[in-house]
């Protein structure tokens, strides 16, 4: 195990004191060691927006926690949920008094710590509404949407979310922005190699060398097939044959594309994927609004890539263009 | 003896966290052919802190019960945080107040440990869950105490239903959990998530019977 590690035991610990050191400008810390918030939030009357999940898909979740973007955020362990107190915990930290939007990917472990804390949050009047993300196509059929995994079109539906609070909507406008957002993302993965929990020591599967992965999870969750390894092309193929029936985006769409390598993959081979990803859209009559490729949302330091699309209309494109600052993602206003 | 001490019953707790620290590895081993390796990492993590909780303030069974599913709830995350978390919630409010644990106030904790794991989990048997070990182990239990076995007869019965519930995971395909995207790929493993329970419904059994 080649690592840059103290102790496999505390690695977010130790991950989490290195980020509010190296971004004090953006971030600070809350009385949960596992929590941190923007620096300006709470802002009074203002939606607040939280997420979490497990730790180990940097820049996701506390490097999209800034200006217009995140307000909370809860970490828990290396791909695993974090505990009900913790988004709870978050949801303090965020609320301005005008309500939290907490947008989460759905895995089963969130899904219950989310609901319990949302129960506790009652307790103190916090009105916590939720959308859950679910863009992860390979994960389950079309008929069975609701039980897709949340990947990186996450990111959009922050994005979007915390567009929303910015402008002044209410908190259901937020969550209604944010579920439109995740509504019209699509998203789909390639494995190429394994990571490995530290405290784990070894990859939990293998992927063959000359083989790739289909579908693969965000958590090394095996993929739903294995392939020969293909080239950039065909993989861009692949990926857009199976994303764009899904929603469908159909001709004269404007769409958002979201390249993500998974962790290990050169910045060099994302933009090779993208330039075919675009040949294939721009083939089928679907018009590239706005792009992002870069590692916004890994698995520690697995090998693979994931391509999202957002079907936008006047709203989110409104959204997406307003600007943002945060670890993952610095866009200046238009 | 038909009962044993609440007073007494924090051995019951310290035994279950032996018995996870023990096979920590082994459960995320097992995690990790069709999970992501981490069950026995987090179980471990969730159990050893408890230890430490109870040894600076020692409690009988119900507090011990009540730290432990404190702990795992606060602390831990993941499924199995609020998972355990409930069920040994119920088992604390089952026996809180009891002076003496005897067949029938257990019957009510394993009885409320399955009713709270439902509610929480959504799951149904044959889901590939936890809930296909405590399942039939609570029925199995409830069955032997109502047909008049003792108290460690019952328990007896308990771990062999619990044991058989594991093992019966490993034919099902995952239906609740990260495993279960995987479909057909999830067939021929043994779920973690019953394995560890199987293990401390075990625990429980052969602690609460050196006890009697």
């Amino acid at each position: 195990m080649q690592k840059i590690i103290n102790n496999p035991q505390t690695v977010v610990d130790e991950m989490i004191e290195g980020v509010v050191k190296a971004m004090p400008e953006t971030l600070s810390p809350t009385k949960n060691k596992r929590v941190l918030k923007y620096k300006n939030a709470p802002q009074k009357g203002r939606v607040g927006i939280v997420t979490g999940g497990g730790s180990g898909h940097k820049p996701a979740f506390v490097g999209y926690v800034g200006k217009n973007m995140v307000d909370a955020v809860a970490m828990g362990e290396l791909f695993s949920s974090p505990p009900a107190k913790m988004f709870y915990d978050a949801f303090v930290a965020a609320d301005g008094g005008a309500g939290v939007a907490c947008l989460y990917g759905n895995y089963a472990g969130d899904n219950m710590n989310v609901k319990m804390a949302i129960e506790m949050a009652e307790d103190d009047d916090i009105v916590v509404k939720t959308v859950v993300a679910n863009d992860d196509v390979p994960s389950a059929p079309k008929d069975k949407r609701e039980t897709r995994r949340g990947v990186a079109g996450e990111i959009l539906m922050w994005k979007v979310g915390g567009a929303k609070a910015a402008m002044g909507a209410d908190l259901d406008g937020v969550i209604a922005a944010a579920q439109k957002a995740i509504d019209n993302t699509r998203s789909m993965g390639v494995g190429l190699a394994p990571c490995t929990i530290p405290e784990v020591g070894h990859p939990n599967f293998t992927i063959e060398p000359g083989t790739m992965e289909v579908g693969i999870g965000h958590h090394g969750e095996p993929g739903i097939a294995v392939k020969p390894l293909a080239t950039a092309k065909e993989m861009a193929k692949e990926m857009v044959d199976v994303i764009v029936p899904d929603l469908p985006f159909v001709n004269g769409d404007e769409v958002v594309v979201l390249v993500s390598g998974l962790g290990s993959t050169p910045l060099l081979e994302q933009y090779i994927f993208f330039n075919n990803v675009e040949e294939e859209l721009s083939a089928r009559g679907i018009k590239i609004y706005k792009s992002y490729v870069g590692n916004y949302f890994t698995s520690l330091e697995m090998n693979g890539i994931t391509l999202s699309l957002m079907k936008l209309d006047d709203e989110l494109k409104e959204c997406i263009d307003m600007e943002c600052g945060c670890m993952g993602l610095t866009q200046l206003p238009k | 003896m038909a009962s044993f001490k609440n007073e007494d019953g924090a051995k019951i707790v310290y035994d279950m966290i032996k018995a996870i620290q023990d096979n920590k590895q082994y459960l995320s081993d097992i995690d990790g052919l069709i999970g992501d390796g981490d069950h026995g990492i987090n179980m471990n993590k969730g159990f050893t802190m408890c230890k430490e909780a109870l040894d600076a303030e020692p409690g009988n069974l119900s507090m011990s019960l009540k730290t432990l599913s404190n702990v795992l709830m606060e602390d831990i995350g993941g499924s199995m945080g609020p998972l355990y978390g409930c069920i040994f919630r119920a088992m604390f409010r089952a026996s809180k107040g009891k002076e003496d644990i005897d067949k029938d106030v257990f019957k009510e904790m394993i009885t409320k440990s399955e009713e709270a794991i439902r509610n929480i989990g959504g799951a149904e048997v044959g889901d590939k869950t936890l809930l296909d070990t405590i399942a039939p182990a609570a029925a199995a239990y409830c069955a032997a105490v109502d047909a008049g076995d003792d108290f460690a007869a019952a328990l007896t019965k308990m771990k062999a239903a619990a044991e058989a519930g594991r093992d019966s995971t490993k034919d099902l395909v995952a239906k609740k959990g990260r495993a279960s995207r995987l479909g057909e790929r999830s067939r021929g493993v043994l779920d973690a998530g019953a394995t560890s329970c199987c293990l401390l419904i075990c625990t429980m059994a052969d602690s609460i019977i050196s006890l009697l």
